[in-house]
This record gives C-alpha cells, sequence and structure tokens, in this order.
C-alpha cells in the first residue's frame, strides 16, 4: 500500500494549479465566470484541453492521454481547491466515462476526441423529479420505431444541460435502463437552463418524441455500468470536496490570525482554536478514504462500496468544515463578496448530486453482516 | 499511489498472523479477547514469548534486539497482535524507557537495563503525573537533591499504571528548583520500587478495578549512576518518549475486534421477535463506526508511510485523537447491545448473563481513560491548532 505521488503526478498538479491560478487568482475573477451563462470559464476550458486535461482518462487510440483514475484525482482536487467552475467531473469523469465505458468504437473516437479537444461538451442527463441517486432511469421512455429510437419525459435537474453539445441520457425500455446519445440541435429537445446555488448551471431537459441513438451495441440492461460510471464520479467528486475544504481550512485558520476582536487575534480563543482543530482532523480522514477510494478504482475492485464508504466520510466532513467554516470567520462568512461561503455552498451542491453521506450508510447498513472486519488492502 | 501490500509485505503480514495464532498460549488471548483481567504473570508469559521470536522490540536499535523494519511492518505487526488478541509487549518497557535508554542512557544502563527490559525480567513503571501536574507535567514537584553520591528524593506521583507489578520506575524529578524555564530543571532518574522510602497505594477505579496507583517518596536514595543522560535534561527524554508513546495509541486491530464481537452478540439478542442485528438504526451505527475506523486506519497507514526519520507525521495527532474516540464508541455499543445485561456486572460464572455482557459495561467505564492519558484529547488539539495549523 503506498500513498505517495510519483514525479510526473506531481508535475500534472503543478501545472493544473498554476493554470487555475491564473484564471481563478482571487474570488471576484470567479465571481465573474459564474455570473454570465455558460457559468464557466469557456477560455479556461479551451486552456485545460490543450494541456490535454480533457482526455485525461480516454485510451489514446479514443483521443485521449491514456491516464488513470489517480491523474483525474489530481486535476479534481486542483479544481475544488479553487473552485474553478469548469466541469470537469461532469462532463470528463461521468458523461465522458459512460461513453468510454458503454459507446461503440465509432462513438468513442467521436465523442471523446471532441470532448478532449475542448470543442464538445457532453452531459449526463439522469436525474428526475421525485427520484434521487440511482442507477435505473424512472419515467423518460425510449421506444423504438423500425430501427429508430425516440425518447419521451424530463430530465431534471441536469447539470450543464443547457450549455451540453450532447446529452447521454437515461431511459427505461421495458424493465431495463438503457443510454441515449442525443445532439443539442435534436428536434424534440428543449432545454431551459437556470442557475444552481454555487454558480454552475443546471437545466430542465424535456424530451417529446426526441430522435435518440443507443449508446454502444448492447441490447440488455446497462443498469450496473451506469452505478459503477456514478461511483467513479463520486469518487472524483470527493476529490473536487478535498480541494475545497482544505481551502475553506486554510482560509478560516488565516481568518483566525488575522481577525482581532477585543484587543486580541481570534487564535487567542481556544473555543475557536479548538474547533479548527476538529476540522482539520475531519479532513485528513476525508482525504484518506478518498484516496483509497481511488486506488480501488484504479485496481477495477468494487468501486460502488468503495465510493460508498467514501461518500459517507466526505458528506460528514464536508458538512461539518463548510458550517464551521463560516462560523468562524462570522458574517463575513455569509457574503457574497468574500470567498469562504462560496466553498460552503459547492461542498452542499457536491455533496447532494450523486447522493448524500445518509444515503450511502443506508447502503453500507444493509450488507453490514455480510463481513466480520473492513479490510481496505483486500 | 498502490492500493495492495507488496508481495512482501503480504508474506510480511501472513507471518506475523500465523505466529500470533499459534505461538502465544491461547488461554491468554481468549482473557485479552473477553476484556477480562490480565495477570501479571500471562502478561509476562506473552511477552517473553514474543522475545524469544524477535517480536517484542522490533523498534529498538539491531544491536539491542530491534528489527530493521518499515514503518508498514511495523504497523502491520502491532495490528495483527492487536487483531488476534496478543497482549501488547509492555508499552512502560518497549516504547517509553528502553527506547530512552537505548537513546541516551550509557553503555553501562544500556547492558545493565536493556536485555531485561526487552524480556519483561524487569518491569517499569512510570513516574510522571503528579497531583497537581498532570497534563501540566513541567509543573512537577517531586524533588531529588544531591547528598554524596547518592539523590534524596522526595514527593508524590499519582496514576502510576500497573504500579503493582512493578520492580523498577522511571521518575521525572526536580533538581533545578531555580532554573530560569521550569522544564529546564527536571531530571530522570531510575530506581527500584522497593528502595526504602517507596510507598505504593492503589487507586480503585469505576470499573471495581486496580490498576493505577500513587507512589509516594521519603527521602528515597538513588545511586547517582541511576540518573539517565544529563542532569536537568529530563524534560528533553520526558518529551522523546511520549511522542513514541503516540505512536500505536490508536489500537484500530482492538476497536475491529470489538467492532465484530458487536455483530455476532448483536445475532443473539431478540428484539420483538427479530434478532438485534437485523434493526436499521444499530445496522446504520455499527456501519458508521466502521467506516470512521476504516478512514482511520487509512490514515494510520498514511502517517506511517510518511513518519520516516523518526520524527512523527503531524496527523499522528488525529491517530490519537480518533483512535481513543472510537475505542471508546465501540465500548458504548456493546454496552447498548448488552441492554439490560449491561447492569450485571460481577454477576460471576454462576449468572446466565454472558461474559462479555457482564465486562460490558466496567470496561465502557474504563475506556473513559483513552481520552485523558497519552495526553489528553484536548492536548492533541492544541497541538493540532498550534503546530499544524498555526493558530
Amino acid at each position: 500500500m503506498d500513498f505517495s505521488y510519483d514525479d510526473e503526478q506531481n508535475g500534472l498538479r503543478e501545472a493544473v494549479s498554476a493554470l487555475l491560478a491564473r484564471a481563478y487568482a482571487d474570488s471576484e475573477q470567479r465571481r465573474k465566470a459564474v455570473a454570465a451563462d455558460p457559468g464557466f470559464d469557456e477560455k479556461t476550458w479551451g486552456r485545460l484541453a490543450e494541456m490535454g486535461v480533457l482526455g485525461l482518462p480516454f485510451a489514446e487510440a479514443d483521443g485521449g492521454m491514456g491516464a488513470g483514475p489517480v491523474e483525474v484525482s489530481i486535476v479534481a482536487e486542483e479544481i475544488g481547491r479553487v473552485l474553478a467552475p469548469e466541469p470537469f467531473v461532469e462532463a470528463v469523469v461521468l458523461a465522458g466515462g459512460l461513453v468510454a465505458e458503454l459507446g461503440t468504437d465509432a462513438q468513442r473516437s467521436e465523442v471523446l476526441g471532441a470532448l478532449a479537444e475542448g470543442t464538445l461538451v457532453p452531459a449526463f442527463a439522469h436525474t428526475e423529479i421525485g427520484s434521487r441517486w440511482g442507477a435505473s432511469a424512472r419515467t423518460v421512455t425510449a421506444t423504438e420505431d423500425g430501427g429508430s429510437w425516440r425518447l419521451t419525459g424530463v430530465k431534471e435537474p441536469v447539470p450543464h444541460g443547457a450549455r451540453a453539445d450532447l446529452l447521454v441520457v437515461s431511459a427505461v425500455v421495458g424493465d431495463a435502463t438503457r443510454l441515449f446519445l442525443v445532439p443539442a440541435d435534436a428536434e424534440g429537445l428543449a432545454r431551459s437552463g437556470y442557475r444552481n446555488h454555487d454558480g454552475t448551471r443546471s437545466a430542465k431537459v424535456e424530451f417529446t418524441g426526441t430522435p435518440a441513438q443507443p449508446l454502444g451495441d448492447a441490447t440488455g440492461d446497462q443498469t450496473a455500468a451506469v452505478d459503477r460510471a456514478l461511483a467513479r464520479a463520486r469518487v472524483a467528486y470527493g476529490h473536487e470536496a478535498l480541494g475545497a475544504m482544505e481551502t475553506a481550512l486554510t482560509t478560516t485558520a488565516e481568518y483566525l490570525r488575522a481577525r482581532k476582536q477585543f484587543g486580541v487575534p481570534l487564535s487567542k480563543f481556544q473555543a475557536l482554536t479548538f474547533r479548527a482543530a476538529d476540522m482539520y482532523v475531519s479532513l485528513e480522514l476525508a482525504r484518506s478514504t478518498v484516496m483509497w477510494a481511488t486506488l480501488v478504482v484504479d485496481n477495477d475492485g468494487d468501486v460502488v462500496t468503495a465510493a460508498d464508504r467514501m461518500r459517507l466520510q466526505t458528506s460528514r466532513a464536508s458538512r461539518h468544515i463548510g458550517k464551521e467554516a463560516i462560523q468562524l470567520h462570522g458574517g463575513i462568512g455569509v457574503t457574497a463578496e468574500y470567498k469562504v461561503g462560496h466553498y460552503t455552498s459547492r461542498l452542499t451542491a457536491i455533496d447532494h448530486l450523486l447522493g448524500d453521506g445518509d444515503w450511502a450508510l443506508a447502503r453500507l447498513a444493509a450488507t453490514v453482516d455480510q463481513h466480520e472486519t473492513v479490510d481496505p488492502t483486500a | 499511489m498502490r492500493l495492495h501490500l507488496s508481495a512482501d509485505d503480504q508474506a510480511f503480514r501472513d507471518e506475523m498472523r500465523t505466529f500470533f495464532a499459534t505461538g502465544v498460549p491461547q488461554s491468554i488471548r481468549d482473557a485479552v479477547a473477553a476484556h477480562r483481567e490480565v495477570t501479571k504473570e500471562q502478561f509476562v508469559q506473552a511477552q517473553q514469548a514474543l522475545n524469544a521470536a524477535g517480536l517484542a522490540v522490533p523498534h529498538w536499535p539491531v544491536e539491542w534486539g530491534g528489527k530493521d523494519w518499515t514503518p508498514l511492518q511495523r504497523h502491520i505487526w502491532r495490528e495483527e497482535m492487536q487483531l488476534a488478541g496478543v497482549p501488547e509487549p509492555l508499552a512502560f518497557n518497549t516504547s517509553m524507557i528502553g527506547p530512552v535508554i537505548a537513546t541516551f542512557g550509557s553503555q553501562e544502563q544500556k547492558e545493565r537495563f536493556l536485555p531485561a527490559t526487552a524480556n519483561l525480567d524487569i518491569w517499569w513503571c512510570q513516574g510522571f503525573s503528579e497531583p497537581d501536574a498532570g497534563s501540566d507535567l513541567a509543573s512537577l514537584r517531586t524533588t531529588a537533591v544531591r547528598d554524596g553520591d547518592d539523590w534524596v528524593v522526595n514527593g508524590q506521583k499519582t496514576w502510576t499504571t500497573l504500579g503493582q507489578h512493578a520492580d523498577w520506575i522511571f521518575c521525572l524529578v526536580r533538581t533545578d528548583p531555580t532554573a530560569a524555564k521550569r522544564q529546564r530543571g527536571i531530571s530522570l532518574l531510575l530506581f527500584p520500587m522497593d528502595t526504602p522510602g517507596v510507598t505504593l497505594r492503589p487507586i480503585e477505579l469505576l470499573d471495581g478495578g486496580f490498576e493505577v496507583n500513587e507512589v509516594f517518596f521519603e527521602d528515597v536514595r538513588v545511586p547517582s549512576e541511576n540518573l539517565v543522560g544529563e542532569e536537568n535534561h529530563g524534560w528533553d527524554y520526558a518529551k522523546f518518549l511520549l511522542g513514541n508513546e503516540r505512536v500505536g495509541i490508536a489500537r484500530i486491530g482492538s476497536t475491529k475486534r470489538m467492532l465484530a464481537d458487536a455483530k455476532a452478540h448483536a445475532r443473539d439478542i431478540t428484539v420483538d421477535g427479530a434478532p438485534l442485528a437485523e434493526d436499521p438504526y444499530l445496522r446504520a451505527r455499527i456501519a458508521e463506526l466502521e467506516n470512521e475506523l476504516l478512514a482511520l486506519e487509512l490514515t494510520a497507514l498514511r502517517v506511517v508511510a510518511n513518519s520516516a526519520g523518526g520524527r512523527p507525521h503531524p496527523a499522528s495527532s488525529v491517530l490519537k485523537l480518533r483512535g481513543s474516540e472510537l475505542q471508546q464508541a465501540a465500548t458504548e455499543l456493546l454496552v447498548d447491545i448488552a441492554g439490560p445485561m449491561s447492569v450485571a456486572s460481577f454477576a460471576g460464572a454462576d449468572s446466565d448473563v454472558p461474559e462479555w455482557a457482564q465486562v460490558a459495561t466496567p470496561n465502557y467505564l474504563n475506556y473513559r481513560k483513552v481520552s485523558i492519558y497519552g495526553g489528553s484529547n484536548e492536548v492533541q488539539r492544541t497541538i493540532i491548532a498550534g503546530s499544524i495549523l498555526g493558530l
């Protein structure tokens, strides 16, 4: 077992960190980027593509870099550290990941190549009103007529659904869930985008007999593949949350040193420093679990369970750190002008996009008697 | 970044597992697993079995019986020992005074004490805390005054764990009451517990057990060659010693054992016609504890991998803080699973209350100590806030 990064991985971190530090040197730049649609900076997206970051996890034959989940995790952490609004996890890890796993040769090279080049942003249209966090579709249906498929129903909220050039859509076919590709200009497709609390964008996406292309050759149920892809995206989100939590904590510590009340820095008050110490404990325990989950992905182990374990720990930690970061700042932490509250907002969004801690706990509780002890190296 | 243990470490783990399951008497391991009191003879027997196999003091210098193991191997050794219910080598000997003598002692002291300390031929106890010096150890008041070739010790120590079994004590004493900094006037002395003027008084704890003591010193004469290192430098040795104390204090293997036991016991208890083990709230509580323990174990693995060079990783305070909380949570879980049986602490062998349920509450009460000793959890938070967060 080894938790250290090699030189190449450290180099990747430095490069991504430098790129994002230029784009989001202060929180005002981020506020500007999320003020207008599509809720992120297209130029920064293009620079990430030039660096090869957007093709990182995809096979070279598909136009990618052939890197692994550890490299993906490094990028996600740096995204989270400066709260970069670019949809790396949403477009590359989740939507791109589904195409990489299920797509035909032609679909992979067409979609992933363009994604890697930064010319195509895909989004996964999966969530439906009234259902949550499962791997199956419930109300959007797909029907076949003479060899062509049409989708009917509503997906919402779809992260980056209005900006997306291509939608990967989950739909009910009989008892199964299958995935379909729908380009942005398809007929019978209506999208209305809006702003999320964390500055990113989502959309209501309505299909009315919309023509769609099945993803992959498979005719069976694709639920299990969706479950695995969601698990891998949860782990990547875990790293984004980790970067965000780290900044929330360091920002809070800096503030406790600088801010004076009663004639002394806040760091003189043990009631505050002990709470900061507890935030550090939460951060480090979450970090260990997230790094481990990435190694499980890297090993192609039981990614669904590992992601649940990581999700539970990260959910608890991100709520703890997010809430305490604001409280230890005081009123300024609730303002839009100051950065720390935005970290809490993003952490809250990540916590609810693909499954929260209690949801993961319920899944873990269901199988708790199926093992005597938990062995992380198994 | 790699998930699995290397083939070498895997083989090492198998070797440890096999030895702990076969090289230490089952009766002793059962006593540990059942949270029964381990007798002095059992402690000695277990440590001598480990020492004979070269497994009692792996972290010591090789010339004194240590092994040139990686930090990961030491971690595996410790966790496997706990999982197997093997009593760990006496910490006062192997983690505390042994490494201090090996690092700061004279050659004569090393030869005289180290082999006997490793083999538990000498049982050491710790003379650190005093009635008015707990977390604030530097305020200790026990004095040692030079008289000819001897030091003359007067004062009182407390919380001396297993002092009733001890042959020798390592004792912090004030040798320069006029030192500008109170940490500077402290020395470390070694002397036998049967020296005239040493009196030991046991302290009964909440669980009805006796594991800590008060120790009184009245004109105790200690030969000058029993001073460790330099006069008035005892604080440095104490800090070195307490740093070692924190290593391995997370006791992850032991908590794992308790959670596995909890699941087994919950299957044997019926609530409204169904096994308690099927209660969704209890399942969630156990699943969350298992997950927190996993996070701690992974953190321990990260910390040991980065502790090369002898300096503890700053996150080692996390191990003590969270490790103690999880040990306590596991003992609390066992009390709750025992339910109404949990009051029958001293029902004895004639009772129908199973042994695990009889010891559950005494153990829970006894384990309140783990967030207090080894640098209280508040001291750990102070360390994290100060040395890691710069507050």
